[in-house]
This record gives structure tokens, C-alpha cells and sequence, in this order.
């Protein structure tokens, strides 16, 4: 006991120390990846004179003024429109069809399924720059250019894989007894994944969702390719064209960076709470 | 209800047979249980007979009706999982009632009726308190009324149940396993009963099935089991401690294994010449007792080498020494007589009632 004790003491020296330095790491790993962010929300709030001075870093006095340009004068408000309705429809489309993909190649009986998953990896493998063309001109064969749905359709499909491996492995970690009760209860392998599966699987779900919303969110190539005009174009292209030809909006540029970034870190926090352990416990031994 | 028939049942995965060729016949109303050792391929049969894999070959038939090829929500079977498999995202009360929500287009019951059944159920398992907790706030033995409770709810013609004791503790496990028996006797629906627990099935059971690598060693009353196991294997198996197996020699008229000699007017003649045997001899039929009784009558000189306390008495495992090597034996202690290790006691067999089993085959022999 008296051991005990002594090595307490000597723990708790060791983890003041201990948490002094982690609290340094975490500071210097929070800059290093939080500090272009930073540079940019300082940028987006300097008066256009200030901008290209570096002396002050921090400005006199704060303004509005390039959010105000932005979001009134440019095309910025409609592409973050088109982006939501593409990422949140793409999203959709990947987890609802990779939610019945990896359904089937967790529990049901499919010869083959090793060789199914990898096609399915394989797929996500070719560089987007590679089948541009093509789907390119697909879609215009489809009467689909310059359309929201190309680009909804083009990011459900290329993040497809994704969602389907992430969710075959959580279809996997759930009790497979779970599917089986469900199974001799009365219920069709349909009706087993709607009522008892899925509503085991919402962490799973609900990371898979935020990935490919994420994914689809920041996609930049696709998008470009595949719109030609203001009303389709999606937040990272509508950005990306913001420079003029004689001269480069800095501070308009930071400002509207950062309305792009805002909804996906605020998704993020919001999906953390979802994503917790834990939820399948008191069904299984424990 | 049903009576349940298995016939030339296999069952492969890959190169691996798991049950080369099961047939089986579990009697309308019976409570059967089918016993063996992990990985003996009870659970696989059971699942065979849920409908949840399909067998490689062979029938299953209910009431004579193939249902082979069924779903399993088509053959009307429920089955209590080891694990419980409560759905934890439904309380106790959406547990019970899913069984019949699933099929309410099939029973045509209303909500209403449903909630009736639940109560029912519910007021029979002592649930009614617990109706509206998740399945994580329930203790085991709580959780595995509410598992039993989802497969009465049906009234399904067959019942299965995969281990469904195992994770409850010692105490809970005993009256459960009453309590298992008195449903039995008040529904009569016929039950396969799974376990590896010699036990349990021996408590348990109507009838039982002794499983190993996927063969039926056995089957038999419980009764039957202990008293004329078939063969090796479920002689060393059934009972506890397990049956003291060593080879024997008959020498005129009795046995001899090791320095034990065995008489009695029981022997099978075709034992009257110099064959080896196997004799097996439950511990309960030996006696250990203090060292002085070393010289009497069928008394036999040893060691001790390990003790088991029982609770009512003291299992002891005994090194008998003789010139041929030593026989390791396991005996009941003499009441009253608490023996330590290494201590040097007398073994008695006194006409103990001595199964012969043939060596090479494993195979009872006669009738003794």
C-alpha cells in the first residue's frame, strides 16, 4: 500500500511535467495547422490599404468591408447554395447506396466478396484528372453540362467507395446475433438493415455522411469542369475565380475562403457528439 | 409445437466439415438438449435449424413437412442467443412487442393486442416493472428474461436456445435454469436446448444428444447417459469429476487395471480371455481413505497428488504405484476423512459398477 502511495506522488510530478509539456505540443501542432487560418481571418478583416504592408500584423481597426463585397456583390452567395444542394444531395445518394452495398457484403451470403471490395477500391483509384475527359464528355451527352446534377452525380459516384468500405466495416463490428434475432423475429434481410441495423449503425453513418459532405464540399477539379456558369458553379470554383486579371482581392479572397471553410468545421463539431462509442452497449455480454 | 426431424444433415464451410452427417429426432414437446465440446458444431446445427444457414446437405423437417429451403421467419422458430442479442436502441417493452410488430401483417394484430401480449408476457418473466429501460440498464439475468420474453411472445413451434445460461453467474444460472424447466412444463413447446455444460444438459433435459467434431456420440434419457454412456468419449465427457477410464486385462475371473483388481460375476464372457480393455469407473464408486486401512480387503496403497473440495465432500486424485508404472485415479473422500497432498492413503473399489469399452474402437462392450 505504502508503495502505492509513494509511486502517487511521484505520478503526480511527473504528470504536472507531463501535462505541461503536452499542453506546449498541443499549442505548437494547434499554430502550425490553425495558423494559415488565422493569417487569412486577420487578412479578411484589414482594410485594403493595410493589405499588402506587414507592419501592422494586427490591424488598427477592424472591417467588414470585404465580407460585405462578397457576399452582396459577387456570385458567392449562389455558389455556397450550389454547394450545399450538391454536397448535401451527393451525400445522400453515396450513404443511402453504400449503406445497401455494404449491407450485403457484411451479412449477406455473396460468393466473391473480397475480390467485390477491391473492385470497388479500384475504382476510387483513378486520378480525377484521368477521367475528366470522358465524363466530360458523357455529361454532355446526357444533356447533363453545366448542371448541378453533373457534379452531385460525379461526387456521389467518386465517393462511393469510400462509403462503402467505411460502412461494410461498421455493418461488420455490429453483433452479427443482433441480425440474426432480427432474422428469426420475422424480419426479411430488408427490413432486419431498416430496423435494427441502421439505427445501430448512425455513428457510422454519421461519419461516413460527413466525409463524403466534406469530400464533395471542397471538390474542386469536377466542379470546375463540369460548370460553366454562375448559377452552377460551387463555392471552391466560385473562389478560385476571384482574382482579376490586373489585380488579386486579398482581403476579398480571405474573406470568402473563410465563409467557405465556416459550414464544414461547423459540421464537424456538430457530428462529434454523434460520433460516440458505445451506443450498441447492453446488447451483448458486458 | 413440432416434432423436429434431422436427416443426413451436413454442413461444410470451405474445405472445413463441420457436421459430417448429423440424424436426429426431437419429439413433439420435448425439451432437448444437444451437448458437446467448443467447436463440436452444436451452434452450427442450431443455426441449421433456425433457417439462418443452409446446410450443405440433408432435410430438416417439422411435423413431417420439409422446411429446408425456408426462410427463417417462414419455419416460426425462435431462438435465445448466448449473447442475448437485445436490440439496444429499443426498450424492454419494443423488444418483446417486435417479434409481433414484424409479423403483423401475417397475426393481424392491432396494437392494442400487442400491448396485451407484452403485459402477458412481461407480468410471466416479472418484467413489468422494467418495460420502458434499454437493455443496457437491465442486469443479466434481467436481460436474458427479456430474451426469453421475445421468443415466448410468439408461441413459436420450435424453441432454441444457444448457451443461453452461460454468461449468467453460478447462483443466477441454477435458478434459471429451474426456472427454464418449469416454462418447459407449463408451454410443452418443443425446445433444442444448446450447451457445452455436461451439467445443465444432464439437469435439463428430457432427452440429449452427445455432439463431437460434429457426430452424434449418443443419444439417450439423462438418466441413460450417466448410467450407459456408448462410448469413450461420452463416458469421459458426461459427469463430473469425469469418469476414471483405465486399461484393464481380465485374468480369470475378474479385472485387473493397474494394481485395482476388479471382481464380480458381472464380466461379458467375451471377456474370458487375456484381452486389454477399458474400464471406466465413476469417482463416486471409489473410496479414499486413511492409510491403516492399507492391507484390508480390495485396499489398494497411494498418494495423493491433488484435492478438490466439493462443498459436501473432497474429490481426490490419487498416483497408484505398481510394478508396471503408475495408475492415476480419482476417488471420493471417505466422510469425515480430510487427506493432504502427498499424503499416502488407501484406495478402495468395492464392486464398483465398471464400464468395459473396447480400446481400439472406443465402443461399449456388453452389458456390465
Amino acid at each position: 500500500m505504502r508503495d502505492a502511495e509513494g509511486h502517487g506522488k511521484f505520478g503526480g510530478v511527473g504528470s504536472l511535467r507531463n501535462a505541461g509539456l503536452r499542453f506546449c505540443l498541443l499549442v505548437s501542432v494547434g499554430l502550425f495547422c490553425l495558423g494559415p487560418v488565422l493569417w487569412q481571418a486577420v487578412t479578411s478583416v484589414k482594410p485594403d490599404q493595410d493589405l499588402v504592408r506587414l507592419p501592422p500584423i494586427w490591424p488598427d481597426h477592424a472591417t467588414g468591408s470585404h465580407y460585405e463585397r462578397v457576399l452582396l456583390e459577387s456570385p458567392l452567395a449562389q455558389s455556397l447554395a450550389n454547394s450545399a444542394i450538391v454536397a448535401a444531395s451527393a451525400t445522400t445518394v453515396a450513404v443511402v447506396v453504400g449503406s445497401f452495398c455494404a449491407f450485403a457484403l457484411a451479412r449477406l451470403p455473396i460468393a466473391g466478396k473480397p475480390v467485390i471490395l477491391g473492385l470497388v477500391l479500384a475504382t476510387s483509384m483513378f486520378p480525377p484528372i484521368a477521367v475528366i475527359s470522358p465524363l466530360y464528355l458523357l455529361m454532355r451527352a446526357l444533356g447533363l453540362r453545366d448542371t448541378l446534377v453533373a457534379v452531385g452525380l460525379t461526387h456521389a459516384v467518386y465517393a462511393l467507395p469510400l462509403a462503402v468500405w467505411l460502412l461494410t466495416s461498421v455493418f461488420r463490428q455490429l453483433p452479427s446475433e443482433l441480425y440474426y434475432a432480427a432474422r428469426v423475429d420475422g424480419c426479411t434481410p430488408l427490413r432486419a438493415l431498416l430496423t435494427v441495423l441502421l439505427p445501430l449503425a448512425r455513428p457510422g453513418l454519421a461519419v461516413a455522411a460527413l466525409l463524403v459532405f466534406i469530400f464533395s464540399w471542397n471538390e474542386f477539379m469536377f466542379a470546375l469542369t463540369l460548370t460553366a456558369s454562375d448559377s452552377t458553379r460551387t463555392a471552391p470554383v466560385a473562389v478560385a475565380l476571384f482574382p482579376g486579371l490586373y489585380e488579386i482581392p486579398w482581403g476579398d479572397l480571405a474573406a470568402a475562403s473563410l465563409l467557405v471553410t465556416l459550414p464544414v468545421a461547423g459540421l464537424a463539431v456538430l457530428f462529434q457528439r454523434h460520433i460516440v462509442a458505445g451506443l450498441t452497449a447492453g446488447s451483448v455480454k458486458g | 409445437m413440432a416434432e423436429v426431424r434431422v436427416e443426413h444433415l451436413s454442413k461444410r464451410f470451405g474445405a472445413a466439415s463441420v457436421l459430417p452427417d448429423v440424424t436426429l429426432t426431437i419429439r413433439d414437446g420435448e425439451l432437448f438438449a444437444i451437448v458437446g465440446p467448443s467447436g463440436c458444431g452444436k451452434s452450427t446445427l442450431l443455426h441449421l435449424l433456425a433457417g439462418l444457414d443452409r446446410p450443405t446437405s440433408g432435410r430438416i423437417l417439422f411435423d413431417g413437412v420439409d422446411v429446408t429451403g425456408l426462410e427463417p421467419r417462414e419455419r416460426d422458430v425462435a431462438l435465445v442467443f448466448q449473447s442475448y442479442a437485445l436490440y439496444p436502441h429499443m426498450s424492454v417493452r419494443e423488444n418483446l412487442a417486435f417479434p409481433l410488430r414484424v409479423a403483423q401483417r401475417k397475426n393481424g394484430l392491432d396494437r392494442r393486442q400487442i400491448e396485451d401480449e407484452v403485459r402477458r408476457v412481461s407480468g410471466f418473466l416479472g418484467l413489468d416493472t422494467l418495460l420502458d429501460r434499454r437493455p443496457r440498464e437491465l442486469s443479466g439475468g434481467q436481460r436474458q428474461r427479456v430474451a426469453l420474453g421475445r421468443a415466448l411472445i410468439r408461441k413459436p413451434r420450435v424453441f432454441l436456445m444457444d448457451e443461453p445460461l452461460s454468461n449468467l453467474d453460478a447462483q443466477l444460472r441454477a435458478s434459471m435454469r429451474a426456472e427454464l424447466r418449469r416454462l418447459h412444463e407449463e408451454l410443452k413447446i418443443t425446445t433444442v436446448y444448446v450447451t457445452h455444460d455436461q451439467t445443465e444438459a444432464l439437469t435439463l433435459a428430457d432427452r440429449l444428444a452427445v455432439l463431437n467434431h460434429g457426430e452424434v456420440q449418443q443419444v439417450d434419457h439423462p438418466h441413460e447417459i450417466y448410467q450407459r454412456p456408448g462410448n469413450l468419449f461420452v463416458a469421459g465427457f458426461m459427469g463430473y469429476p469425469p469418469m476414471n477410464l483405465l486399461e484393464a486385462q481380465a485374468e480369470g475371473e475378474s479385472l485387473r487395471a493397474g494394481p485395482i483388481r476388479l471382481t464380480g460375476s458381472s464380466l461379458p464372457s467375451e471377456l474370458r480371455h487375456d484381452r486389454m480393455v477399458m474400464a471406466g469407473i465413476r469417482p463416486e464408486a471409489i473410496l479414499v481413505e486413511p492409510a491403516e486401512k492399507i492391507g484390508e480387503e480390495g485396499a489398494v496403497a497411494g498418494v495423493v497428488r491433488l484435492i478438490e473440495p466439493s462443498g459436501s465432500g473432497m474429490w481426490v486424485t490419487v498416483d497408484l504405484q505398481d510394478t508396471r508404472g503408475v495408475t492415476t485415479i480419482i476417488g471420493a473422500a471417505a466422510a469425515g476423512f480430510v487427506p493432504r497432498i502427498r499424503d499416502s492413503v488407501a484406495v478402495v473399489a468395492r464392486r464398483p459398477a465398471v464400464h468395459l469399452f473396447d480400446p481400439a474402437t472406443g465402443q461399449r462392450i456388453g452389458s456390465a
